[in-house]
């Protein structure tokens, strides 16, 4: 996962003991092992049940879970919602996390031009991300994927689209700072183009914040996704998803509890792990620059 | 331990009984994985009642660590592993949190080196001097109001009755210093600690603290520990003198016998390495040219100012200072005047504020000037371009005050020489051969190349800035305050780097300081200023042996221990 080897990648100075002060955070590392595991059962799981996620076994409707040969149950049409799940985990982990890359890589740019530049340019692009907080983000989110066809490709961008703004803010704060100091100066002085030193000499010291964000991107996407796909504009049956499998469990919530039970946990196990992922990095990142 | 023994038996001041505070083979642990096991170790020493004893070492001596563990007031990670400290007849090490919390303050105070952070900005000066009282359940309201004027006064404020009702920010550096001096006083302690006091003022300022420190200790026979990296203010106000390094105490003694004739060959070393006064003008490089490199005329630089929107849309009709109205403005620079000629250096000094920063950051277009022109080699610069202007960044080139902010923390020593010459067209590989060769020539090891900045000692940045300014073999050297933020023994390594430098390149300099003594030793002329204009420019024996000005005989009389 994208979000675990982001401790690793940066420069050695602060590896060791970033890496070490992130592994001390308990539920950080709880969060890291859960999403590990999680990812690893989507991954590989769906190949080692003997069930596809499509598959209709008439006999075994509303199978309860730990009960017969469907491990986690069957829904009201008998297919195997282990299967199902693990599926759906696929696409509710992939919309979270290409939402956050897009999301971090459209913030960032944006944040460190506008941050770099000051100005009248810093000036426009940040009442624009002003602008695109103004709007409810649900409303956003479902009036588009209202007018558009909801692939998963589309969700993502709707999502990030939403979300990119929050990143823009926290790097455009970083780099007016950044930007002041010495090494900034320093650079200029050395003839360095502004691209060079923007993207170049200030955003390797921006990125602690971004990374922090990231992570909290992933779980408020996965929860977005899921939003939209229980209210039905998201993903579309019969390609499941956390939220959609939600949204068929409504009206058996009383006969067959399981079948929102299950999805509500994963939704929940993802987004708290990436929560905790997020803090953890916080702390061992040292984002806000307070010592524990 | 050869070292700790000698420290604490031979020259340990003072016999019992007149100790105000006596501290006894104190050792105060680090956390693992530092660079020694022991902040202090085994330090001894006597502060004697109504005298001033001065811990003097460099950075990272563990003289502030001392300080800390006398107020109780070190970091949790960091403790007292053996030893004591007592001050009168308490035992301070292993007291409870709250009997040290009333001994605090009213038995032993402190003052810190930066009272701008150690005060509470959303408080009036009265409201802080009153709560140091409230907090001990000190008097009435009204009694408090009235020992807190009496204090002000005391420490020299201003119209104390108005100076209650201010807030940190509205006043100077020194005043803050002074109101951080009456809220220790304020419960007469008898012990006061002074960490660093003086060191974030400027020299006049710096003077001005010295003597009121010195007044109030003499007037009520107080005793002050005094920390200091300055042999200087040692000079100035010690009566005993304690000697530290990496955690030992080198020497102590009396402030006569450490200073006449210390005996410790770090101590001897400290004090050659300490800056003197030299009003001998410097012997002139030869260089084959004669003419200026750098001109400036005029040169013009304000902050702030301009209009608002509000007094665009009005004009005239929105009073300065009002909400969106006219911004107040400061002239940083105001008509500077100049000439540098080839091999030469020429000294910038004057205290914050008086805009010499902004002249090195005009004259590298780091900032754009309102006025006046910059001739680099009969060129004026001043009105050019940034994308006119870079490729002649190259000659200028500028050494920076802090050799751990002026290093980008994410890339190699190697990254950061390189990427200049790479970015105006130099081949990686050349550019890497010459930055190997140009680390060699400032004393750094060719490992430097491939490591990061925090691997390094403040000295050994410094060398690499320079190193960084000199891939480019500039015509024109700005040094901002470069050796300011560096130990006195390394300060006078760099300074004989740059002289040597300045030797065989014939580069010219500019020497940003706000020290005198660095200044004197190292410039053909001196240029002094005061609130944005050069108010006397001369050879250093005209400065200081005969100053034509008022401020320059100011700033001179100022200067400590000389």
């Amino acid at each position: 996962m994208t979000a675990l080897a982001a401790p690793m990648t940066p420069t050695r100075w602060w590896q060791g003991r970033a890496v070490r002060r992130f592994m001390s955070h308990r539920l950080a590392l709880v969060g890291a092992i859960m999403i590990a595991l999680l990812a690893l059962a989507c991954i590989v799981g769906p190949s080692l049940l003997a069930y596809d996620m499509l598959q209709i076994d008439l006999r075994a409707r509303f199978a309860p879970p730990l009960t017969g040969a469907h491990i986690l149950g069957t829904d009201p049409l008998g297919r195997d919602v282990a299967a199902r799940l693990l599926m759906a985990g696929r696409i509710s982990l992939m919309v979270g996390v290409l939402a956050m890359v897009l999301s971090t890589i459209a913030g960032t740019l944006v944040g460190v031009v506008a941050g770099y530049r000051g100005g009248w340019v810093g000036a426009v692009l940040m009442r624009t991300v002003d602008g695109f907080l103004a709007f409810p983000p649900i409303f956003l989110v479902l009036a588009l994927a209202a007018l558009l066809k909801p692939t998963p490709a589309m969700i993502v961008v709707i999502i990030a689209l939403t979300k990119w703004m929050e990143v823009a803010r926290i790097v455009e704060a970083e780099v007016r700072s950044l930007k002041e100091r010495e090494f900034v100066h320093a650079s200029r002085m050395l003839g360095l183009s502004s691209a060079h030193i923007m993207f170049r000499e200030i955003l390797p010291n921006a990125m602690g914040p971004i990374i922090v964000a990231a992570s909290l991107t992933v779980a408020r996407a996965i929860l977005l996704e899921a939003y939209i796909s229980f209210l039905g504009y998201g993903i579309q049956p019969p390609l499941p998803s956390w939220g959609n499998m939600l949204n068929g469990a409504q009206q058996y919530l009383a006969s067959a509890p399981w079948l929102a039970i299950i999805p509500g946990a994963a939704i929940t196990i993802a987004v708290t792990s990436f929560n905790f992922i997020g803090d953890g990095l916080r702390d061992a990142l040292d984002v806000r620059g307070e010592l524990k | 331990m050869p070292r700790s023994v000698r420290s604490s038996d031979s020259t340990s001041v003072g016999t019992d009984g007149q100790a105000a505070l006596s501290v006894r083979g104190l050792e105060i642990g680090l956390p693992a994985g530092m660079e020694r096991a022991n902040a202090v170790t085994g330090i001894s020493f006597d502060l004697l009642k109504g005298k001033i004893l001065c811990i003097i070492g460099e950075s990272g001596s563990g003289k502030s660590v001392t300080a800390n563990a006398i107020m109780g007031l070190l970091p949790k990670a960091i403790s007292v592993r053996a030893g004591e400290i007592r001050l009168g007849d308490a035992e301070i090490v292993g007291m409870p949190d709250e009997a040290l919390r009333s001994l605090r303050g009213r038995a032993v105070s402190m003052i810190f080196q930066d009272p701008l952070s150690a005060l509470n900005p959303l408080m009036t000066v009265g409201a802080q001097v009153d709560e140091v009282m409230a907090a001990h359940d000190v008097g009435t309201r009204a009694t408090r109001r009235s020992r807190s004027l009496e204090l002000l006064t005391e420490v020299g404020l201003p119209e104390p009755a108005q100076m209650l009702h201010r807030y940190p920010f509205q006043l100077s550096g020194g005043q803050r210093q002074r109101v951080m001096i009456a809220m220790a006083l304020a419960l007469e302690p008898t012990v006061l600690l002074a960490d660093e006091p003086t060191t974030a003022l400027d020299v006049t300022t710096q003077a001005q603290i010295l003597k009121l420190i010195r007044e109030i200790q003499r007037r009520k026979g107080m005793s002050i520990v005094f920390v200091t990296h300055d042999f200087g203010v040692v000079a100035e106000i010690a009566d005993h003198v304690v000697v530290m390094e990496k955690g030992h105490i080198v020497e102590q003694g009396t402030a006569e016998q450490v200073l006449k004739s210390p005996q410790a060959p770090y101590t001897r070393r400290l004090i050659a390495a300490v800056p003197h006064l030299t009003a001998t003008d410097r012997v002139p490089i030869e260089v084959a040219r004669r003419e200026p490199v750098l001109v400036c005329e005029g040169l013009m630089k304000t902050y702030g100012g301009g209009r608002s929107l509000l007094d665009k849309v009005l004009p005239g009709k929105v009073l300065p200072g009002m909400f969106l109205g006219q911004k107040k403005s400061v002239r940083a620079v105001d008509d500077v005047s100049f000439s540098l000629g080839a091999g030469r250096t020429l000294g910038i000094v004057g205290e914050s504020g008086s805009g010499k920063s902004t002249v090195g950051r005009l004259l590298t277009r780091l900032l754009d000037s309102d006025g006046g022109r910059i001739l680099f080699e009969g060129r004026d610069v001043a009105t050019l371009s940034e994308a006119e202007f870079r490729p002649l960044r190259p000659k200028i080139q500028m050494i920076f005050q802090d050799p751990f902010a002026s290093l980008n923390p994410r890339s190699t020593i190697g990254t950061s020489l390189t990427v200049g010459p790479v970015a105006h067209g130099t081949p990686y590989a050349k550019a890497a051969e010459e930055a190997r060769a140009l680390l060699a020539h400032v004393g750094l090891d060719a490992g430097a190349f491939d490591r990061y900045p925090h691997e390094f000692s403040g000295g050994q940045r410094q060398r690499i800035g320079i190193a960084r300014a000199l891939m480019f073999k500039p015509k024109v050297l700005v040094a901002d305050e470069a050796v300011s933020a560096l130990d006195v023994s390394i300060q006078a390594q760099i300074l004989a780097l740059l002289d040597r430098i300045q030797r065989e390149t014939g580069v010219s300099m500019i020497f940003i300081t706000h020290d005198l003594r660095v200044a004197s030793q190292i410039c053909d002329e001196i240029a002094v200023m005061q609130k944005g204009r050069i108010v006397e420019l001369g050879p250093p024996s005209q400065i200081f042996l005969d100053p034509q000005s008022a401020y320059t005989r100011e700033l001179v009389a100022a200067i400590p221990g000389e």
